[in-house]
């Protein structure tokens, strides 16, 4: 039964994230990012990280990828047209370069050990949380600090001088 | 095995019909509610008290024509109801409306009222899904192609998100008293806590600002005057739903309904103690199943009105002071809840 929906989750993650690369109409790349987010949170929830499924889908699908669909319909992007001049040689690098990611990430597939967690990890919020704020506390609040630091950053750029 | 699957397949038809049933019932007082504060009558011709007007609606919605528009994105354009519909009825399955710790049923315990009462994330998940809800709005308003339609689409994004932060955080405070993201727990918790031994603890009254920022942002989040921007007849005809007819604007306007009804059963739960009710030791086993699921009706009835009565009270606001109150007043104002909490529960207040 898990196997079955982790099956069908990552291919449907795949596909549309082949979708979200191909199509030719904005809004229908950002939508299927989103069905591969989505796609992720359900294999994540599947492996026993239920809270990280809950945050993946709220903070990426939920909130992140709205706001690249409002910029893409704010600014109406056309579909885009096939390229009128034909470049090969970058046809040739690009198809190179897909070759040496496939093989590289296949060799680098073989290198690794992965194994499922054994058991479900009841209340994973929790282990999640104690992890956070015990073992990991620096690192946790420094990237607090981080991303506040990047937030005043923004506004100070976009303020307006008078 | 067979037995729980059964158990839990009985509990999501009931909430299915349940939340399906509320549309026409909550049809019916809203029209009615108007009329009566607008000084007239409302439908009161078909049924009993108009009571089976709504039903005459559904077969009129049923048996109109069902127009494509000419230059619309078909895809898209089919997708939008059914996104908003499926989240809609999807969101409701955390929210345990009833007593049923003790109760088994066909030898398999019932734990919670609720569809997924083992659900650990309990109401993440239902902010989570709830949030994938503008997805149906934006692409309605989008692949329409109509002016008035993506504004609509516009306006209900940037306000979908906007109102998400005050109302997670007003959630967190309440989370952070109760120490658990279980809606189960949340409610037992408040059930827990007595003033003088009788009257219940209810987060209502220790996080009155939570409370205030969260039924102000559920208003927002469901698209109820006065923050319903995205159709503002008055400005945009309809907004997001202006290019739909026959069942496909019925699957907006019953997700409409249903998002209500959630959110609803949502402040109910966390804030005013969910299906808990003074005086609840003296009952056990069925009576206290019962009597626990009308005790939720009633509460979720008072805020279900309370969203009619609003309505037809306030009047819609502008664009800019949606955003101003949102990011100026209600975010600050959630933090401020948090910080309280938290102060609180260190100084052992609440």
């Amino acid at each position: 039964m898990v196997t079955a929906f982790f099956y069908l989750a990552a291919a449907v993650g795949l596909v549309s994230a082949a979708v979200a690369v191909a199509h030719r109409n904005p809004v229908v790349n950002v939508l299927s990012l989103v069905v591969t987010l989505f796609c992720i949170a359900v294999n994540y929830a599947l492996l026993g990280a239920e809270f990280l499924a809950a945050a993946q889908v709220l903070v990426y699908a939920g909130a992140i990828l709205v706001l690249f669909l409002f910029v893409v319909m704010l600014l109406n992007a056309p579909e885009e047209q096939p390229a009128t001049e034909p470049r090969p040689f970058q046809r040739v690098a690009g198809l190179l370069l897909a070759v040496a990611a496939a093989v590289g990430g296949v060799a680098l597939l073989m290198g690794l050990r992965l194994s499922l967690p054994t058991q479900s990890s009841p209340g994973s919020a929790q282990a999640l949380g104690r992890l956070l704020t015990g073992p990991y506390l620096f690192a946790f609040e420094f990237i607090s600090v981080l991303l506040l630091a990047a937030m005043v950053g923004a506004l100070m750029l976009v303020k307006r001088k008078h | 095995m067979w037995a729980s699957a059964a158990v839990s397949a009985a509990k999501l038809v009931i909430v299915a019909v349940g939340l399906l049933t509320a549309v026409p019932v909550m049809v019916w007082v809203e029209r009615r509610g108007a009329a009566f504060i607008q000084d007239r009558l409302g439908p009161n011709r078909v049924g009993p008290f108009g009571l089976l007007q709504p039903v005459i609606d559904a077969i009129k919605l049923v048996f109109k024509e069902d127009l494509t528009p000419a230059n619309v994105n078909r895809g898209l354009y089919l997708l939008a109801p059914m996104v908003s519909f499926f989240v809609a009825m999807v969101t409701f399955i955390v929210i345990p409306f009833g007593a049923g710790k003790d109760i088994t049923v066909f030898g398999v315990p019932l734990g919670g009222l609720s569809v997924a009462p083992d659900l650990g994330v309990g109401v993440l998940f239902l902010l989570a899904i709830g949030s994938l809800g503008v997805y149906g709005i934006v692409l309605a308003g989008w692949s329409s192609n109509n002016k008035y339609s993506l504004l609509g689409g516009l306006r209900s994004s940037a306000q979908l998100i906007s109102y998400e932060l005050p109302m997670a955080l007003a959630v967190l405070g309440v989370l952070l008293s109760t120490g658990s993201l279980r809606l189960d727990d949340v409610v037992t918790r408040q059930a827990e806590h007595l003033w003088l031994n009788f009257i219940p603890q209810w987060n209502l009254i220790p996080q009155a600002i939570g409370f205030v920022v969260f039924v102000t942002a559920a208003f927002a989040e469901t698209n109820r005057l006065p923050f319903d921007l995205a159709e503002a007849e008055t400005e945009l005809v309809a907004g997001y739903h202006l290019e739909y007819s026959s069942m496909k604007f019925a699957a907006f306007f019953m997700s409409e309904y249903i998002n209500m009804t959630t959110a609803s059963a949502l402040i109910v739960t966390l804030f005013c103690g969910g299906w808990t009710f003074p005086g609840m030791q003296h009952f056990s086993g069925w009576w206290l199943l019962v009597a626990s699921v009308g005790a939720f009706f009633v509460k979720l009835a008072f805020f279900l009105w309370l969203f009619v009565w609003v309505r037809w009270t306030l009047p819609r606001f502008r664009y800019d002071q949606l955003m101003r109150l949102g990011w100026k007043g209600l975010l600050p104002l959630a933090t401020l809840n948090l910080v309280w909490v938290g102060v609180a529960m260190a100084m052992r207040w609440i």
